[in-house]
């Protein structure tokens, strides 16, 4: 992918072409695809002059760094003790009815991808998510049919 | 047997004393390196990430090290479960941080401080951000020597401890290192490197306020001060609450239970999970159960195994695998209680696994491996029916 070269150019002029840079640079190019594919990570290695080794092996060590494909929208469910004791299990419920997907799949039209994550920092409005970056807490299974509607009805 | 401090509720965190938010800076910045040092000492603030190290030493030993270059890291990585209070002092109170990272740069000479800010909490970056370069702008015009920068983790909670959080600042898989030595000597780029969660760096700020001796009026003799508690679970007032420190577990379940708590895990999943019959006897403290502030409240409806397995599969999988004890472990003890509970390992064989938990607490390379003891102990001799039947 041609674009993805001239943005991890510019990345790499961003923050330098060392290997301290390695993770900004990484986080750039999800950011902006939600996933790493092999050619990002043997471009990212050529332009930071990093071996193939050591790129995949920080980007698989990150749970936020994906390097299998994900929908535009990940949404990531708290699965950490005081959100599963505030029935998380009732909103992963509601999400992969609405979605027609198990836990740890992506939509056929590549827009939702549903995984659990840990704890989040949210426990005391627990149950919460990620949605990309954004959280939303003190979730029911009407709120988030509400919330996951509204991503649906954006367009793309 | 100390009867503990009543349950008593302190302000100093998230409220403002002063009227312009760089006064504080402004104060801190006419006193000398030895009375920043000797205020930190007599306050005995210690550190607030749940290791519970002096603060003052370790920025003397910084400041005791002759390099080219040191720095200064504020750990935003907040992984540990049930901890979420250094989300909301970064979200109120960022320039209480920033200040306590600059008064550690004046003791110990660095010229740069980074905010490694966990991934999760990606959302509030740009405010952050905001903050930050005001303070640096400020800094700039003060003269000060001292820029504030800020690194976004990538999801790992092994990456708070601060030696994987430096491999991880590096760019490098986060794996925590052999230690000695330790960061005041060979810390981020194997530079001499004061690290401190955000609650001890706003601390710090408070404290050199208000001076330390004052400070050190709170608490008990081996805790002293206050710190923020992450109260949740079953609990109808569940948030972060400052308290002075050396309470009882019975007093502070009375105040927050819901009138049935059964346990209490105090230092989130790594930390004891302290049944009923020990809330009279346990003080929340160094002398008693340390803890970086996360209070997990579970009822009589709950089930303990359910709490263990859960907790179990948190460290299987933030395990970073590079010590054996720790990677098989993790796996083995979840295994084994599921084996237990479903009738295909002998009830006795609970004891095979505490040992395997106290094996990991004497081999496994870093803080994760070592602490999964404690959840497994307490459980296991707590509530062995539960984890059987
Ligand atoms: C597995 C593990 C995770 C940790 N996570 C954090 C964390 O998220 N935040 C934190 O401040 N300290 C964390 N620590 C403790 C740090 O290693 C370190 O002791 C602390 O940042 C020092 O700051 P303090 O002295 O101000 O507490 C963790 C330790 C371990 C072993
Ligand atoms: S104890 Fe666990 S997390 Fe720590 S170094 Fe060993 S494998 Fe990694």
């Amino acid at each position: 992918m041609a674009t993805n070269e001239i943005l991890i150019k510019e990345l790499a002029d961003q923050y330098g072409r060392k290997r301290t840079s390695l993770l900004p640079v990484l986080q750039g190019v999800a950011d902006k695809n939600n996933f790493l594919t092999e050619e990002d990570l043997t471009t990212i290695g050529r332009e930071l002059h990093l071996s193939g080794a050591q790129v995949f092996g920080t980007a698989t060590f990150y749970s936020f760094l994906n390097v299998v494909p994900r929908g535009k929208y990940v949404i990531r469910v708290c699965k950490t003790i005081s959100c599963d004791m505030k029935n998380k299990d009732d909103v992963v419920r509601e999400i992969e009815n609405m979605l027609k997907i198990k836990t740890g799949e992506t939509t056929e039209d590549k827009k939702f991808t549903l995984l659990y994550t840990n704890c989040m920092g949210w426990c005391d409005k627990g149950p919460s998510m990620l949605i990309n970056e954004m959280p939303y807490s003190d979730l029911t299974p009407d709120k988030v049919h509400g919330i996951i509607k509204q991503y649906s009805d954006t367009a793309d | 047997m100390n009867d503990g401090i009543k349950i008593n509720r302190i302000d100093s965190i998230f409220k403002d004393y002063v009227d312009n938010k760089f006064d504080y800076l402004k104060k801190i910045m006419t006193m000398s390196n030895e009375e920043i040092i000797k205020n930190l000492t007599e306050s005995g603030l210690k550190g607030r990430g749940g290791a519970g190290f002096p603060t003052g030493s370790k920025w003397k030993f910084a400041a005791e090290q002759s390099s080219d270059e040191k720095f200064v890291v504020c750990n935003a990585d907040e992984g540990e479960p049930g901890t979420f209070k250094d989300k909301e002092i970064l979200l109120k109170v960022p320039h209480k941080v920033l200040t306590g990272m600059t008064a550690c740069s004046k003791v110990t000479g660095a010229k740069k401080g980074y905010i490694y800010l966990r991934w999760e909490y990606k959302f509030m970056k740009n405010d952050l951000q905001k903050s930050v370069d005001e303070f640096n702008e400020e800094l700039e015009k003060m003269k000060i020597d001292f820029k504030i920068y800020i690194v976004l983790g990538a999801g790992a909670y092994v990456c708070g401890e601060e030696s994987a959080l430096f491999d991880s600042m590096e760019g490098m898989r986060g794996e925590p290192r052999n230690k000695p030595p330790f960061p005041t000597e060979s810390g981020f780029m194997g530079k001499p490197t004061v690290i401190n969660n955000v609650e001890t760096f706003a601390t710090s700020t408070m404290i050199l306020s208000f001076g330390g001796v004052n400070y050190a009026k709170l608490g008990t003799d081996v805790s002293h001060g206050s710190k923020l508690f992450s109260i949740s679970g079953d609990t109808a007032i569940p948030g972060i609450y400052e308290l002075e420190l050396g309470m009882t577990l019975h007093d502070f379940v009375e105040k927050f239970g819901d009138g049935d708590t059964k346990a209490v895990s105090v230092g989130g999943v790594s930390g004891a999970l302290v049944p009923r019959k020990k809330f009279k006897d346990t003080i929340i403290g160094w002398e008693g159960v340390p803890t970086g502030g996360a209070m997990i409240l579970f009822n009589s409806t709950r089930s303990i195994y359910r709490i263990l397995h859960n907790y179990l599969e948190f460290f299987e999988e933030e395990s970073c695998g590079q010590c054996t004890p720790c990677r098989i472990g993790c796996q083995q003890l979840k295994k084994g209680i599921e084996a237990v509970k479903k009738g295909e390992e002998d009830p006795s064989y609970l004891d095979t696994l505490a040992s395997l938990s106290k094996v990991m607490n004497v081999s496994a390379k870093c803080g994760l491996g070592q602490s999964v003891m404690n959840p497994v102990l307490s459980a296991v001799n707590n509530f062995r029916e539960e984890l059987i039947y």
